[in-house]
């Protein structure tokens, strides 16, 4: 079928589920990196498992190289603002390649376009082409060196702008105007919340099974501008970007005590948040970053805590002989969904924030854990062991569940900022390697996400303002 | 009760005999809230042959490996951290070098095999040292010498995916530090 216009998220969501997911072969994201000095992502051929006939087409979207008033020098690593508009093209192409919606076809097979067409098409040509959408769009460079770009998108059979939107970055952000226009195209084609413009922390890893060097990396949502932030000397684990992205709060094994630390982004500086003759662990932020929950064990029992970002006395939430660990707050930070095996094995409960009305959320078979509350509100997703270590998710009131994956070793989700995507990682038996993934909400879109080295741990942050 | 009969047959059915009664106690009840067993029974019985031709310099973490024989490792059921009879017998033979060396201190790591979440089995390997950290103690070490620190499922010694090198990874190893 062909889809003449944006269909509301139901109808699009709907038409995978009910018509089964395209067969597509993902290729890995194209290698444009804004920092010539981060590593770029070298992971093996990206894996699409999905493979059944079906009546669904992707929507077909044109996306030539965004055109310039006039071709400047910029600090964009891409070069001057011609070679920026073919980049940006290309990454808006890569976003919207790897979600399954929709076809792309990226600027290094369509035309150029001159500038006075961004805002009038000649939809003739582009229809001609098999083209259903069209995104034009113009990069140029101010006198203070940022750039402005303009991003549009047209339904070429009606003839009709869908999406008109522009943005101002600095040159080395360039990407994320790239990012931004993705953003938009997705939003208005499928009706989901934008999620392209975000970024991971992650654990990369390194090493023998026995020895792995574990090191605290961040990087875009496409694997771009990629960074290690630790050294690997002492062990990182568990990363969560803030709220705002200028830190991570994770586990460090720094002199051989396992305690929790926030690291600052920019300044390069970590501090530990809380002087304790204790371990402290799976730390994870509120959602509007004044809270910390961390886990701590005392005497063997392990219990959650909360403290605020800022420092001051923890609170104890829970109290009871075992382990309660982990932790992930509902979007409107009012409720906790934890982990706990006060019942004999690892489950999952609800609890409010203040640590009152504690109650058992999972009555599955095999066991429950890592809890991660989506950013929708609307489900959770955990860890489902029975076995083998699966995706799952649950609507917030227990009940029933589903999985997402079938593999041998996959744990620890974390939500994309729109609720629609579960990042994952997945474990190798016998060799211990581990690697990055996502599956959509279907459970048939399931792709490796590329990473210099193997990656654990990773931690999805909210869409950037 | 939590088998392992692997490690029985390694350090010797002799061993696992004459410990039986004492180790049947130890895995009734929590370890913290056994009476401390009588320390001259422990080192009558658990003594190892004394075939100890020059090696080690005496009190060092090298002798005290030599003197352990494997025994520096305790090992558990898959979710459990119980202290079962082949690890009580393990214990005391550490607590009978540690009380012999009284300057000594050492740091118990807590493991736990692959099949589990990472955060629960940070919590998971924290409870199994402890539980023998406690045991030491209920044999007369002082609790001051002994750091409890727990690495979850991120230092397996055996690298198979099978449930051998599994119940070899569900361990606390007592290492003396020099």
């Amino acid at each position: 079928m062909i889809m003449r216009k944006a269909l509301p998220a139901v109808s699009l969501l709907s038409l995978l589920l009910a018509g089964g997911a395209v067969a597509q072969t993902i290729t890995p994201a194209p290698l444009v990196n804004a920092a010539p000095a981060a590593p770029e992502p070298v992971g093996g051929p990206l894996t699409g498992t999905v493979s059944d006939d079906s009546a669904w087409q992707s929507l077909g979207i044109a996306i030539p190289a965004m055109a310039t008033p006039a071709d400047v020098p910029t600090a964009a690593s891409a070069g001057g603002t011609a070679a920026l508009g073919h980049a940006i093209s290309t990454v808006i192409t890569a976003d919207l390649k790897n979600n399954g919606l929709f076809k792309p076809t990226g600027p290094d097979a369509l035309p150029q376009v001159p500038l006075p067409q961004v805002d009038a098409p000649e939809f003739a040509g582009w229809s001609a082409r098999g083209a259903e959408m069209l995104v034009h769009g113009s990069v140029s460079a101010g006198a203070d060196g940022r750039l402005t770009v303009v991003c549009n998108l047209y339904d070429i059979a009606l003839k009709q702008q869908l999406v008109h939107d522009s943005w101002a970055f600095a040159a080395a952000d360039w990407r994320r105007a790239a990012h931004k226009c993705a953003d938009k195209i997705y939003a208005r084609l499928s009706g989901e919340s934008p999620f392209f413009d975000s970024r991971i922390a992650y654990i990369a890893e390194t090493g023998p099974k026995n020895f792995r060097m574990k090191r605290l990396a961040i990087m875009d949502s496409d694997g771009a501008n990629h960074r290690y932030i630790t050294t690997g000397q002492a062990m990182a684990m568990t990363p969560r970007f803030s709220p705002d992205y200028k830190s991570i709060v994770y586990l460090s094994y720094l002199n051989g005590r396992p305690r929790i630390y926030v690291y600052d982004v920019e300044r390069n500086t970590q501090r530990l948040v809380i002087e304790t003759g204790s371990p402290t662990f799976a730390p994870r932020w509120s959602p509007d970053g004044k809270w910390l929950l961390y886990s701590m064990a005392v005497a063997g029992n392990t219990n959650i805590y909360r403290i605020a970002a800022a420092g001051g006395q923890p609170q104890q939430l829970t109290d009871t002989p075992g382990i309660n660990v982990g932790g992930s707050y509902s979007p409107d930070g009012r409720r906790i969904v934890f982990e706990s095996d006060r019942s004999g094995t690892q489950q999952i409960y609800l609890m409010n924030a203040d640590g009152t009305n504690q109650h058992r959320l999972s009555f599955f078979g095999g066991r429950s854990a890592t809890p991660e509350w989506s950013p929708r509100g609307d489900q959770i997703a955990f860890t489902h062991i029975a076995g083998n270590l699966r995706i799952a998710v649950m609507p917030v009131d227990g009940g029933s569940f589903r999985h997402l994956t079938d593999s041998w070793q996959d744990e620890a989700p974390t939500w994309a900022p729109n609720g629609r995507i579960i990042q994952f990682f997945r474990t190798e038996a016998n060799s211990g390697r581990t690697s990055l993934w996502q599956v959509d909400l279907t459970g048939r879109n399931e792709r490796r996400l590329p990473t210099p080295v193997d990656g654990s741990d990773p931690a999805w942050g909210p869409i950037r303002e | 009760m939590p088998n392992m009969p692997q490690l029985a047959r390694r350090h010797g059915a002799l061993v696992a005999l004459t410990v039986s009664a004492l180790a049947l106690a130890a895995c009734a009840s929590t370890p913290k809230e056994l009476p401390p067993p009588p320390v001259a029974v422990a080192s009558s019985t658990v003594e190892t042959p004394p075939q100890t031709p020059p090696g080690p310099a005496e009190g060092s973490a090298a002798h005290y490996l030599a003197t352990m024989m494997g025994r520096d490792t305790v090992y558990f059921a898959y979710d459990k951290y119980n202290i079962d009879p082949v690890a009580a017998a393990s214990l005391q033979a550490q607590a009978q070098w540690l009380m012999r060396y009284a300057g000594k201190r050492a740091t118990i790591e807590g493991h736990a095999d692959e099949r589990g979440t990472r955060d629960y089995n940070i919590a998971l390997g924290e409870r199994r040292a402890t539980a023998a950290k406690n045991y030491l103690v209920s044999l007369g070490v002082d609790a001051a010498r002994l750091t409890v620190v727990s690495y979850g499922k991120d230092r397996p010694v055996a690298l198979g995916s099978d449930e051998a090198s599994w119940a070899k990874n569900r361990r606390a190893v007592t290492v003396v530090i020099d």
